[in-house]
């Protein structure tokens, strides 16, 4: 019993868990015009991990289940982070999964389940908990993809998904079992001092480190391990697309830090793999940017967007210290609040047999609905990096941080790059703002839509007028948990 | 003693009222949108006269300093302050906007509220890059302005108006997003520090100064607009609003001069004097040779805007010929040519809100429908080029006066434009105006409304006085030039 000890640590886990459990029973005896009681338990369930979450929260790591599982204050801001987003994404997702039969009890249960799976990644202190995490999280996305039996696209995207991923679970795997003989413990804190001991198994190591790392850039979506996500947001329902190009990369940036950082971090192991990862962003911002012009369908069109976000997320880890890492942190969670209004936008348009996925359904918005015209127009803005909304600073602090460690080059690639990325951002802002209306059908979203999407939109400017409590915040993430 | 933080209230007056308009909502309430944006321009405009009040032109710094922190985890402040030559471009901001609020009045009728919140946010933003003094916060000012340009731009332009509001927020972007990474460079330089006074004290060597010279040059070149990186101008020119046209060349314009000013000029002193050939070549380049390119214009906003890229070549040449003489000439062409251009587009735009045509060809004899207008247009054209007794001449002259202590071909080539500025602005006034009526529309024009004899006479004033009596311009921005070219005269280089 002592080895388990103490609990507190993944409390959210335990009740999320058990809340699952309890919500899959229970939404056998519901009827499907009651099917909103399932809505909210599962919004209740999150509500829950928060408040628990919020409580247990502490300033020093705190290891517990022998090692293997980690509290700390990295863990506890992104699983907050995690809680919100998810939250919103039931709200935003409630409509349009009603509208296509997807509004049922195995709906919320995937995205329990894979919410724990996000939970489990991101306070893992051992590569196999690490990889529970990222199976539960797969498994549960893989179904949810193809939640919607019907149709040929959203099946034939599954399959990708899941053949493409079992692959990169295989490399990852592959490459945790490298480490293992290398090091002889697959705990990431006592990884991290076998190493630092022993030089000489280094190259087993990197050997180990181009698989893991090649893992990391599929679950990430970076170039050039990128061909499945193109295809996965475009086929799956956009319920489910808003949740996989959001929250998953929350996890993985975890992912990254406690495998790459804290397991591997040694100088010399450093070295190897920030050099692997300066050579998958720059490649993630030129398939990224130069692919997303071609496109006129705006889920591809953000998938590509996704792939370059993610070129410019491992700059700011690869860049390394505790500026890079907070920076890499400030980003992605920058990256989440973004990428959840504009997939949310795509939602609202969306009505009973008519998906807005397509660039010119987006045309005239500002005639027909000016208000949701500006919140995607700070979204893309936003997106594009431009000031006063927060993507600029997200940019600002990665660029700053690969400029302090010595790579001003990147910096230069990278801001090339993102003028590149302006243009179709920009093209956005043209059809909703300089293009006559195409279609003249009412937009009425519910009321809890219409203000979280509001929220949304309007935290994007607020956060790039005060970045500073963000900032801060992931500063200190970094600084209690390195 | 407690004071009102005036140049936080230059800013975010316009910028909150400019959210209120936007709160009017629909074309319904456009009345209260035009009526609203009209209260937020003046009292924008009222907020910064005690700034010229209360100025001392002998002080030397920056006043009306307010420093709050703001993102503290990269030591960036919200600090502002003034010197005369940030005073004399905000006055002209706030003026010019009170001035394109009434000018769209009646001739915006499509989504009023927008238009109208655009224009108020953006002399905020504008007035912001103006007092910021802090690297970061300059620069965020800096590229939010293109924001509502390209809105502007967009939304109310002429048929092409797409095709030129991607070509100016792009090209725009590339330019500020490498000074970007120079600001960068210099914040580890300074110990980490995104002051533009320490900038100011940082050492540099020779060639970290060129690189930062060079990355600067990409954002402000692109303003000014500078030979060869214009070509976006007459685009954007062309295509948007008259509104829009007026503040894009009577401000906008002015980021780049005043960047040049603030950010180069001071901190990469030795770059600016290794490169000062360079960048007078292109300043007469522009002066020489877009002259001649606007004497074969055929559009008459085209015309005005290869002008004004001729005349901004003034400014440019005036800054890096670093002596008293010629930068406050440079200041005054600035000021001069944001009262001249902004008046010569509201001209065209007074005819184009009659004919829908901006085409030379399409006028004739429009002195003889509208004589009150002609004589406006007359003098704004003698203005353009440089007669003396407006405040076009005392700006060239001044810049002629400063190149001829540096060299003789200077002022020689900068002079030219005094006949092709004559020739090209005269030709086309000309064309437009006298001769017989041209056609049956001609025929039927009618005179300017009160409205826009008020906005055309109120800029005349403003273009005469300055003309006679400068001195109140040239007052404030002595201490201030002093400044710069001191800093400029101290060598950065370690040791």
């Amino acid at each position: 019993m002592q080895y388990i000890l103490p609990l507190w640590p993944a409390h959210a886990e335990i009740f999320l868990l058990a809340m699952a459990c309890v919500i899959l029973i229970a939404d056998l005896f519901v009827r499907d015009e009651n099917r909103g009681i399932t809505h909210m338990l599962t919004q209740l369930t999150l509500a829950g991990c928060a408040v628990i979450t919020w409580f247990s929260a502490n300033d020093d790591p705190t290891h517990t289940f022998s090692g293997m599982f980690v509290g700390d204050l990295m863990a506890d801001v992104l699983k907050l982070t995690t809680y919100f987003v998810v939250m919103t994404i039931l709200v935003y997702a409630r409509e349009y999964i009603t509208l296509r039969g997807m509004f049922r009890g195995e709906f919320f249960a995937l995205v329990l389940f894979a919410t724990l799976g996000l939970m489990v990644m991101i306070s893992a202190n051992h590569l196999l908990t690490l990889y529970l995490g990222l199976e539960l999280l797969s498994l549960s996305l893989y179904a949810m993809v193809a939640l919607q039996r019907d149709s040929a696209q959203a099946t034939e995207a599954a399959m990708k998904y899941f053949v493409l991923g079992a692959l990169a679970s295989g490399m990852l795997l592959y490459g945790m079992s490298m480490v293992y003989g290398a090091a002889g413990s697959l705990e990431i804190t006592r990884i991290a001092a076998l190493i630092a001991d022993d030089g000489a198994k280094n190259v087993v190591l990197v050997f180990g480190l181009v698989f893991l790392v090649a893992g990391i850039g599929f679950k990430l979506g970076a170039a050039p391990f990128h061909m499945w996500l193109p295809d996965v947001y475009h086929g799956a329902p956009t319920a489910v697309t808003l949740f996989i190009g959001t929250v998953p990369k929350l996890a993985a940036f975890a992912f990254v830090i406690r495998l790459l950082v804290q397991a591997l971090g040694t100088e010399e192991i450093q070295g190897h793999w920030q050099q692997m990862l300066a050579v998958m962003a720059v490649l993630s911002l030129i398939v990224g940017n130069i692919t997303a012009i071609a496109q006129t369908n705006l889920k591809r069109m953000l998938a590509y967007s996704t792939i370059s976000h993610m070129g410019f997320l491992l700059i700011g880890i690869l860049a390394g210290g505790l500026n890079g890492y907070a920076s890499g942190m400030f980003y992605v969670i920058v990256y989440v609040l973004m990428s959840l209004g504009a997939f949310g936008m795509i939602l609202l348009l969306s009505r009973r047999n008519f998906e807005a996925e397509n660039l010119d359904d987006f045309k005239g918005l500002n005639q027909r609905r000016p208000w949701y015209a500006f919140l995607m127009l700070l979204l893309m803005f936003s997106m594009a990096g431009v000031p006063p909304t927060v993507g600029f600073y997200a940019k600002f602090a990665v660029l700053q941080a690969i400029v302090e460690a010595g790579h001003a080059w990147l910096a230069v690639i990278a801001v090339i790059f993102s003028l590149i990325g302006a243009f179709y951002y920009l093209r956005v802002v043209k059809l909703m703002y300089f293009d006559d209306a195409q279609d003249a059908a009412p937009i009425v979203p519910r009321a809890d839509v219409q203000v979280l999407l509001s929220v949304n939109g309007i935290a994007v400017l607020a956060f790039g007028i005060f970045p500073q409590p963000l900032l801060a915040l992931c500063v200190s993430a970094i600084i209690a948990s390195l | 003693m407690y004071s009102l933080p005036l140049l936080s209230l230059a800013i975010w007056v316009p910028i909150g009222f400019g959210v209120l308009v936007l709160a009017t909502g629909s074309d319904r309430n456009a009345h209260m949108a035009r009526v609203l944006a009209l209260i937020g321009a003046v009292l924008g405009l009222l907020v910064t006269l005690p700034l010229y009040m209360g100025f001392s032109p002998a002080l030397g710094g920056f006043q009306y300093v307010q420093k709050l922190e703001w993102i503290e985890t990269l030591n960036v402040n919200y600090h502002l302050g003034i010197d005369g030559i940030s005073l004399l471009l905000i006055l002209l901001n706030s003026f010019t906007t009170v001035i394109v609020v009434v000018a769209g009045w009646e001739i915006i009728q499509k989504r009023v509220a927008q238009y109208m919140a655009s224009f108020l946010i953006l002399s905020g933003l504008m007035n912001g890059v103006f007092c910021a003094l802090d690297a970061l916060l300059f620069y965020v000012f800096f590229e939010s302005t293109l924001i509502p340009m390209f809105i502007i731009i967009g939304i109310w332009g002429g048929a092409r108006r797409v095709y030129a509001s991607m070509k100016f927020f792009l090209y725009t972007l590339l330019g500020s997003l490498l000074s970007l990474v120079a600001l960068i460079y210099l914040y580890f330089a300074s110990n980490g520090s995104f002051s533009l006074l320490d900038f100011y004290d940082t050492p540099l060597t020779l060639t970290a100064q060129v690189l930062i010279f060079f990355a600067f040059f990409m954002a402000f070149a692109v303003k000014v607009p500078m030979w060869p990186v214009h070509t976006w101008l007459p685009d954007a020119h062309v295509e948007a609003p008259t509104g829009g046209s007026v503040v894009l060349a009577a401000i906008m314009l002015k980021l780049g001069g005043y960047g040049f000013l603030r950010l180069s000029l001071p901190i990469v002193p030795d770059a600016s004097h290794a490169l000062a050939g360079f960048m007078i070549f292109l300043s007469l380049v522009a002066v020489v040779y877009i002259g001649l390119v606007a004497l074969v214009q055929t559009d008459m906003k085209k015309l005005i805007a290869y002008s004004s890229i001729s005349h901004m070549g003034f400014v440019t040449l005036g800054l890096f010929i670093f002596n008293a003489q010629g930068m406050e000439g440079a200041v005054i062409q600035m000021i001069s040519h944001g009262f001249i251009s902004g008046a010569l587009f509201l001209c065209v735009g007074v005819l184009y809100d009659r004919m829908h045509t901006r085409a030379i060809g399409d006028y004739g004899g429009v002195v003889n429908t509208m004589p009150v207008f002609a004589a406006f247009f007359m003098l704004f054209a003698m203005a353009n080029a440089g007669l003396p007794g407006t405040s076009g001449f005392v700006g060239e002259f001044t810049v002629i006066l400063g190149a001829m202590q540096s060299n003789f071909w200077f002022a020689f080539l900068a002079a030219t434009t005094l006949i092709f500025g004559a020739a090209y602005t005269l030709w086309m006034y000309k064309r437009v105006i006298f001769g017989a009526v041209a056609n049956r529309h001609v025929a039927e024009l009618k005179d300017i409304n009160l409205r826009e004899f008020m906005v055309l006479g109120v800029l005349a004033v403003a273009v005469l006085v300055m003309g006679v009596w400068p001195d109140p311009v040239a007052e404030v921005m002595h201490t201030a030039v002093g400044d710069i070219l001191a800093h400029v005269s101290n060598s950065k280089l370690p040791e």
